[in-house]
């Protein structure tokens, strides 16, 4: 089994392991994260899809550029909204 | 200039504005936002007036790179179909939010609403998987945004959206990764040359099918939608729910009708979306019924309608009639779904509330709102001589024509559902004579009963004078694909 | 209809429509106080419908169409002609919205929403007058369900939780019948294509008959069930009864003129203008309606005997006559069919009379209760005087309309080998006389003393029994239920025009 082999195995599982993670954690910190994990495996199969043949193929590589940015992205937000989220329910408690 | 030059524009120029407008301080906002949308909805109907008169298919390579280095954008007959329907609906939105600031969520309303119309464009004019899934997130993006400035309590089911529409867009990723895998390259056309059958072309779909479903709320994925479509201000709901399901549904469908072959395991797929989408008919339908408030029976409509959506993979399979009816229904259900969100806003803003028991009156009161409501649903419920009859009525024969006439029984009593709650909203407008007691509403301005009206009254006109427009979007009974 | 009818494409039968389509949507945008305007503008509309229909009834009867189409849904054409048959429908429609028109105008004056309520009221007749119209299936069925959606404002107007109930049970049986009947659409233009309404029966359906037997009885029996629903045949009446809620001119509408009438009408077109009567009849659909309609027409009597509620008893009584019309055109007679159009326009007008009177009761005397209406003839005598017409012909009596329908009813039935059909147009008759003869003889019966004080007296100086508007309506189609019976001879009487279009299924 080439390197490659085994990224193309483990991204498809890194990819499972985070969504599955995301769906049944209830902390919403711990969902984004999961949520950019899941995503890590999804790059991790284009980065070797990208590396199959001895010159590596720069288009992939681009996508996982662009889906880098678009996670950050993601992330920001999120973590905005989860931020409000959490206040609104800590104004709860209080009264 | 040759028109194929205009496409790029349909996603630069509102993404530009959307910069221009942001910078603009939030007194002006207002002017500033629907200035800029109705130059979009100028070129929108621009690019749709061309492209009907030239009749079809639009290619055009962004910087004269071809595929597949470069990005090509493509519209053909279903592509003006969409956008034809994201102005309509766009530029009635930009009128209501306009004249109404309480039903937009504010000033900060027209950026994000720009940059979302422009992932709208995007979606149906990209023509590489990639910017297909670039635009989604553009969409969802903006879309959760907007979700959130409807107050502090949608904050919650905001963030929600993002993670259903975040989950379909990964899986919808590592579809195009497999694909890219295979095949070397993202171009729709030449993925649908090159892809070969397989178990590689299946799990693309399914994956397609999974992520696309979370997007679009197919039952048993839909969990969020009820939550998030009420939660939003009311210009909002109407984009979500005309819109930005559409964007998921189209390209479901791109890819299902491009690359789904009659392999086994591609077929029980098909099977598998077409018993959520019944299921989905008739427990949103059922939900809906169940509901005491408009936004929240307006939402759980989508629900089922999004069934009729998933109906289509399989009625639509190698017949032109099922095709156009699916195109139809799409653009129906953004019209009537459109006018129904309005004129639910519209209603809780002069009633201060969207819950049936405290609307009786509103038939008198604001009977032009109320008439939106009840034509809508009309179309929704596919009874003549409205535009969703002309969906419903092509779906029946399709179903006909593959002798599958359990569909038919779906198709009909998703129809009565349909109407059951419709009736149910009607209903409740109406009061008793002398019924004094009901406080006179707060007066609203006319223009917020005209816009769902008018919408309503279009889903009227489109559905009489329908010949026309089902030759266009017919053309091409399998999309790109299948030979 | 002569063997060289000419069709000629014009937009006379879209005019047709738009003079009551033009009116609704101009009333819709009217203020409530602008009474005059509404009133000018429904009277217009009114008036030209019913010229439109005189000034085409020489040319119809003498053999020519008038058509118009456009494409509509792939393969599918919108069609409006305006032959005998659609004609002779838009006449009955036309001239009782006329009459209804001025009652309503008298009926609601000073009630709220006047401005929502002739909208529809003018939407309703639009309907009926694009069912009468239409030269296919899919055109019928789109002003099937039309009828359906207008008609539901009109039914829940008073907003009252009564009228909220009855107009929703309303809704749910006609949509439930609709959704029927376009599943009988679809499968017939799936298979047979799109067809037009041929007197005799179309060709195409003939053929499938041959060919799919099980398939086209299918067909048939799911657009007359359908149908079944509009015309109020047992076991799907159940709306009628329940929708009486509704303000007096629109029981009237509902009854006499666009609902039922509707139901009646399609039933005709599926089975003389669709199947063609020999092709219904082989498929076994004819008996079964008739048997149907038969059950329905004693069911219906019975029924009606034992309500109190005067409206509540016209409704069964409606249910029962209506089969007439279902019991006719299951006949294969000629003298049957002709029985049964004349019946449509009959039945009609003696019905609409009896809700005018029925709802005149309510309004000047505050009476809906039978046992209530001892004497009130005395004080009413014009009233009195139409309701005891329409009742005589309602039960058959010659001259009145009644008999001209019912006899040839009977002999048609006989001509057709039915016999059985003779014992129950006799005993209906037995029960039309043992439900109606009580409430004629309670109004002319002298008035017990002690319930003089009960019943709030008639103003004394006041010169007219009731506001103009309300009286004149039943006066004038009570005169009417005697003209036509009396001048049956005539070509272009009701009977006449239904023997010329009964002979067109014959040839």
């Amino acid at each position: 089994m080439t390197f490659v082999d085994l990224a193309l195995l483990a991204g498809p599982a890194i990819m499972m392991i985070g969504l599955v993670g995301h769906l049944l954690i209830g902390d919403l910190l711990r969902r984004i994260i999961a949520l950019n994990v899941a995503s890590g495996g999804v790059m991790l199969v284009l980065l070797a899809v990208a590396a199959r043949e001895d010159v590596p193929d720069p288009v992939p590589q681009a996508l996982v550029l662009t889906g880098i940015v678009i996670m950050a992205a993601v992330t920001g937000v999120a973590l905005a909204l989860a931020r409000r989220v959490d206040a609104v329910s800590d104004e709860s408690e209080d009264r | 200039m040759r028109y194929p030059a205009l496409l790029p524009a349909l996603v630069l120029l509102p993404l530009l504005l959307s910069a221009m407008v942001a910078l603009v301080p939030r007194g002006p906002r207002r002017l500033a936002g629907a200035a800029a949308s109705s130059i979009t909805g100028v070129l929108g109907s621009a690019v749709v007036l061309a492209l009907m008169i030239d009749g079809g298919s639009w290619e055009f390579a962004l910087a004269g790179w071809e595929a597949p280095l470069g990005i090509t954008l493509q519209a053909d007959g279903t592509s003006t179909a969409f956008l034809a329907l994201m102005t309509v609906v766009g530029v009635a939105v930009t009128v209501y939010a306009a004249a109404e600031p309480r039903l937009a969520g504010g000033p900060d309303f027209w950026p994000l609403w720009l940059v979302l119309w422009a992932g709208l464009n995007g979606v149906v004019v990209a023509g590489d998987l990639f910017n297909i899934y670039v635009m989604l997130e553009l969409v969802t993006l903006a879309a959760v945004a907007l979700v959130a400035l409807g107050g502090r309590s949608a904050a919650a089911p905001a963030l929600r959206y993002l993670f259903v529409g975040v989950v379909g867009s990964l899986l919808f990723l590592l579809a195009v990764a497999l694909v890219y895998a295979e095949t070397g390259t993202l171009d729709l056309l030449q993925v649908t040359a090159a892809l070969e059958p397989g178990p590689v072309l299946t799990a693309i779909v399914a994956l397609t099918l999974l992520g696309m479903g979370a997007k679009m709320a197919l039952f048993p994925l839909h969990a969020w939608l009820p939550v998030a479509h009420p939660a939003a201000p009311a210009a909002v709901s109407a984009v979500l729910s005309a819109l930005v399901i559409k964007a998921g549904v189209i390209v479901l469908w791109r890819i299902w009708f491009g690359l789904a072959d009659d392999a086994t395991a591609v077929r029980a797929l098909g099977v598998v979306a077409g018993i959520a989408g019944a299921v989905a008919v008739f427990w949103g339908g059922a939900m809906a019924l169940r509901s005491s408030r408009l936004k929240q029976i307006i939402a759980y409509s989508t629900v089922a309608q999004v069934g009729y959506f998933a109906i289509v993979l399989t009625l639509a399979d190698g017949s032109a009639a099922g095709w156009s009816g699916g195109v139809v229904l799409v653009l129906a259900h953004g019209l009537a779904k459109a006018a129904m969100f309005l004129a639910a806003g519209t209603l809780a803003v002069a009633y201060g509330t969207d819950r049936l028991s405290h609307l009786h009156g509103a038939i008198t009161h604001t009977p032009m709102t109320v008439a939106a409501l009840g034509i809508a649903g009309i179309s929704l419920a596919g009874l003549p001589p409205t535009f969703g009859f002309v969906a419903k009525w092509q779906l029946l024969m399709a179903a006909i024509e593959q002798g599958a006439w359990w569909w038919i029984g779906v198709l009909l009593l998703g129809g009565l559902l349909t109407f059951g709650y419709t009736a149910a909203m009607v209903r409740a407008t109406f009061n008793r004579p002398g019924d004094d007691e009901v406080p006179a509403p707060h007066r609203v301005r006319s223009v917020l009963a005209v816009v769902p009206f008018t919408l309503a009254i279009a889903s009227v006109v489109f559905g009489v004078f329908s010949a026309g427009l089902v030759d266009l979007v017919a053309e091409d009974p399998t999309v790109r694909g299948h030979g | 209809m002569t063997p060289d009818a000419q069709v000629d494409y014009s937009i006379v039968p879209l005019l047709m429509l738009l003079t009551s389509l033009l009116p609704a949507g101009i009333i819709f945008c009217l203020r409530e106080d602008q009474v005059r305007w509404r009133t000018t503008l429904n009277m217009a509309g009114a008036v030209a419908k019913v010229g439109f229909v005189v000034a085409l009834i020489p040319p119809v009867v003498s053999g020519d169409k008038l058509r118009v189409s456009m494409p509509w849904v792939p393969g599918v054409d919108l069609v409006l002609v305006t032959d005998a048959f659609s004609l002779f429908f838009v006449a009955l429609s036309a001239g009782l919205w006329l009459v209804t028109t001025i009652y309503a105008i008298g009926y609601l004056e000073g009630a709220p929403n006047r401005s929502r309520f002739f909208g529809f009221f003018s939407l309703c007749v639009t309907a009926t007058t694009g069912i009468a119209l239409a030269g296919n299936l899919i055109t019928f069925l789109l002003f099937f369900e039309m009828l359906t959606l207008v008609t539901y404002p009109l039914v829940a107007h008073r907003g009252t939780k009564d009228a909220l109930d009855g107009a929703r049970t309303y809704l749910a049986y006609t949509l439930g019948g609709g959704v029927v009947l376009l599943a009988g659409v679809v499968w017939l233009t799936a298979l047979v294509g799109p067809v037009e309404f041929t007197a005799g029966g179309v060709a195409a359906v003939a053929d499938l008959a041959a060919e799919r037997p099980g398939e086209a009885t299918a067909i048939g029996a799911l657009l007359l069930i359908g149908m079944s629903v509009k015309a109020a045949i047992v076991p799907l009446h159940g709306w009628l009864p329940i929708a009486m809620v509704a303000p007096a001119p629109v029981s009237a509408l509902l009854h006499a003129v666009a609902v039922v009438k509707a139901g009646a009408f399609g039933i005709v077109r599926v089975t003389h203008d669709l199947f063609g009567l020999s092709v219904a009849g082989e498929l076994g659909l004819l008996p079964v309606m008739a048997g149907f309609a038969g059950f329905t027409i004693v069911y219906g009597s019975i029924r009606a005997l034992a309500q109190d509620d005067l409206k509540k008893r016209l409704a069964y009584s409606t249910v029962s006559q209506l089969s007439y019309v279902a019991l006719g055109a299951a006949l294969v007679s000629p003298l049957a069919t002709a029985g049964a159009l004349v019946h449509i326009v009959h039945q009609g007008m003696m019905k609409i009379t009896l809700f005018f009177c029925a709802g005149l009761f309510a309004e000047v005397q505050g009476i809906s209760k039978i046992s209530q209406l001892a004497g009130v003839g005395r004080r009413m005598p014009l009233t009195g005087a139409a309701f005891t017409v329409g009742s005589l012909g309602m039960i058959g009596l010659p001259p009145l309309a009644g008999f001209v329908s019912k006899w040839p009813l009977a002999l048609g039935g006989l001509d057709a080998g039915t016999t059985w059909v003779l014992p129950v147009l006799i005993a209906s008759t037995l029960l039309n006389a043992a439900y109606f003869l009580p409430v004629v003889y309670a109004l002319w019966r002298p008035e017990p003393d002690d319930q003089e004080a009960a019943v709030p007296a008639v103003p004394p100086r006041r010169r007219l029994e009731a506001p103009a508007a309300l009286l004149w309506p039943p006066v004038v189609t009570a005169a009417m239920v005697l003209l036509m019976g009396v001048a049956a001879g005539w070509t272009y009487s009701p009977w006449g025009l239904a023997e010329i279009i009964a002979g067109g299924s014959y040839r």
